[in-house]
């Protein structure tokens, strides 16, 4: 059992929660995630240009680089979160060059080295597996594939194959922390998905409220939510640690009870 | 779009078939884009194919753009340095006043071809968004211009011309607000709007096939080149030297002669304030990375965060260079040396004086790079130098320069 198996075994659905390294008191975040019920968490790495950003997480990538976080002070967060919390499963999320600066066999040795359980690069597709890819299998990290709108179901195989920990469904073709799609295409979306896959799927960009989420929860493995964190974050600073266990734990109950609801 | 053949062993062949040049190239881009990309892949190998579409392609480069440029050789320029015969390559001539247009005209009638009916552009100092405009008033298509705000403070004309041709101009906040930020917003917008918009990329950057098929419409300036300099001297060039941003008129002068190996070829980066300080030479100052579709040479620190370019052309203002510049660069065909914005600057003015021609001064460094090489070669020896593009634009931007109140 790898955590991502462990934490989607769970008799409910998840919560995936986002936030950026090095934006605001990370550590303190980090926690206050778990405390408040975050089932998986992605760890945004900052980037100059965050091209699949909206407004907000592209400020949150410039509020952190702004205070020097540097791509080792993520690994430093990263292994003392794993230190603190055996279980929780660890996503790194970001783009392609600070990730294959060094070669990608360096990032994924960095990776296992601090805990880190999965990677989300938004900017390898699978026709740029080779940057990635196999560095990350072969150091028995997870690497986790994007499906989108987009993603018809002839270029699905091509997704699926090489993917691991979960599936990352963006039910939005857009950026982070805009609209909301339509559930009734998420619901197509995610029942498709499934009859392709035996990975949990996951649902992400656009999802902003407990009702939202537990609308999501329904049908999905998981539900991710990142921009809603980030404001509170820009909101609050240094200090926002106890507003984000607040919101995760709304965020949890939602989802985590979304079945039962239905059912 | 370019008639000669390719040979097996050519270095005309590239990119391969899964876009890349080399180790460089290739399709860096989000899920969302990824279908896009193979669509416009595959219906550019359409048009490839259909002689109708290069024939319309033809007909407005020449009835529409102003094609063929001239080839001018600059015999004043030529006396002054005192060594090299010096031909420019006018491309200052073209329609909107550069060899943007070149690409415009090949992609508008790409995005006619796969039925979508918006358009959007990125642009720097204005000069492809007027280009894209340009060619979205030709065709009726509702156009989006994403420009930095800072070019938008500081390229006030272009900023005019673009709404006059009915273009919708965003002032893009993030980032350094210059030319990379305005290629971030542009791809966001695409991103959320892929089903009925088509993105005119300005230069030989980007996911591929992009940079294959600005190349190719750009190509028309080097197979126009070729013929012109065969009929006035009965032979090839020695050397050809043209600017180098993301690179589209240079790759498009260069590509027809890149299995000429007599043929010397130099690209020129801007070297702003010089290599030591503020510049935008990602070949003489980066490493590869990989940034908006492909992996190429970036001015970039240690953790990969890219970093901000500096020129005096705004038009070579980019922190990246075109993918088939940085294999070029690593095969050690073509040979890039960088030209500062003082050097720049001084050949501005010198064309200017001696040859009437006020150049952009993107081209005012093709033109410094000849200036320091015509003169260590024999007058029997021959230079094509790519101006790219006129210098009016400019003219503010120069005068600033010079303490000049305008």
């Amino acid at each position: 059992m790898t955590r991502f198996t462990t934490a989607f075994a769970k008799p409910h659905p998840a919560l995936v929660a986002f936030i950026t390294a090095g934006d605001g008191n990370t550590a303190a975040n980090l926690d206050a995630l778990v405390a408040g019920g975050a089932d998986v968490i992605e760890l945004g790495m900052p980037f100059t240009d965050p091209m699949a950003d909206g407004p907000a997480i592209q400020q949150a990538n410039l509020r952190s680089l702004a205070k020097g976080t540097t791509t080792a002070d993520i690994f430093d967060i990263a292994a003392a979160f794993r230190s603190r919390h055996p279980e929780t499963p660890l996503v790194l999320m970001g783009y392609a060059n600070p990730m294959t600066i060094r070669g990608g066999d360096w990032f994924a040795a960095e990776c296992a080295k601090a805990g880190v359980d999965g990677v989300i690069c938004v900017d390898v597709p699978a026709e740029e597996d080779p940057e990635l890819g196999p560095a990350l299998r072969a150091a028995g990290v997870d690497l986790i594939r994007l499906a989108t709108p987009t993603t018809d179901t002839a270029r699905l195989p091509a997704v699926l194959n090489g993917a691991g920990g979960f599936l990352y469904y963006v039910s939005v073709a857009g950026i982070t922390g805009q609209q909301q799609a339509a559930q009734a295409s998420i619901d197509e979306a995610v029942a498709r998905l499934k009859a392709a896959t035996n990975l949990p799927v996951a649902v992400g960009f656009g999802v902003r409220t407990p009702d939202q989420a537990a609308q999501i929860a329904k049908v999905a493995d998981g539900v991710v939510v990142g921009s809603a964190f980030i404001d509170i974050i820009a909101e609050h600073g240094d200090a926002a640690a106890p507003h984000v266990e607040a919101f995760t734990r709304s965020l949890a109950d939602a989802i985590h009870g979304a079945k039962e609801i239905a059912a | 779009m370019t008639d000669a053949p390719t040979l097996p062993n050519s270095l005309r062949s590239g990119p391969d078939d899964r876009g890349h040049f080399g180790q460089f190239g290739g399709r860096y881009v989000a899920e969302t884009l990824m279908p896009l990309i193979l669509d416009l892949e595959r219906h550019y190998r359409a048009a490839q194919a259909d002689p109708a579409f290069k024939a319309e392609f033809d007909d407005l480069l020449k009835n529409y753009v102003g094609r063929p440029s001239p080839l001018w050789l600059a015999q004043r320029l030529t006396d002054h340095l005192g060594g090299a015969k010096i031909y420019l390559k006018r491309e200052d001539l073209n329609h909107t006043g550069a060899h943007k247009i070149n690409n415009c005209i090949g992609q508008i009638l790409l995005a006619k071809r796969m039925g979508k009916t918006k358009i959007i552009a990125e642009t720097g100092a204005g000069q492809h968004g007027v280009a894209t405009a340009t060619v979205a008033a030709l065709f009726g298509l509702p156009c989006t211009i994403f420009m930095g705000a800072v070019d938008v403070a500081r390229q006030q004309p272009n900023v005019f011309r673009m709404k006059l041709l009915g273009a919708e101009v965003v002032a893009v906040e993030s980032g350094a607000k210059t030319l990379k930020d305005a290629m971030n917003e542009a791809l966001r917008h695409w991103v959320a709007n892929v089903h009925d918009t088509f993105y005119i990329i300005g230069t030989v950057a980007g996911p591929h096939p992009y940079p294959q098929l600005v190349r190719d419409f750009q190509s028309v300036i080097g197979d126009e080149a070729r013929a012109q300099i065969l009929e006035a001297e009965g032979r090839l060039p020695d050397m050809l030297i043209a600017p180098v941003g993301g690179g589209s008129n240079a790759i498009g002068l260069f590509h027809p002669f890149l299995d000429d190996t007599d043929v010397e070829i130099v690209g020129v980066e801007a070297a702003g304030e010089g290599l030591d300080g503020k510049h935008a030479a990602s070949l003489a100052g980066g490493k590869p990375g990989i940034l908006h579709g492909n992996k190429t040479y970036l001015l970039q620190d240690e953790d990969g965060q890219i970093t901000e370019a500096h020129s005096i052309s705004a038009g070579l203002d980019y922190p990246g260079i075109g993918p088939e510049h940085s294999w070029l660069h690593d095969i050690g065909r073509v040979r890039y040396e960088p030209v500062t914005d003082a050097e720049a600057l001084a050949s501005f003015q010198k064309l200017t004086k001696l040859e009437g021609i006020i150049p952009a001064l993107e081209s005012a460094h093709a033109i410094a790079a000849a200036e320091r090489i015509a003169p260590t070669l024999d007058k029997d020896k021959i230079i094509i130098v790519n101006c790219s593009g006129r210098g009016d634009k400019d003219i503010a931007t120069v005068a600033d320069a010079l303490e000049v109140k305008l």
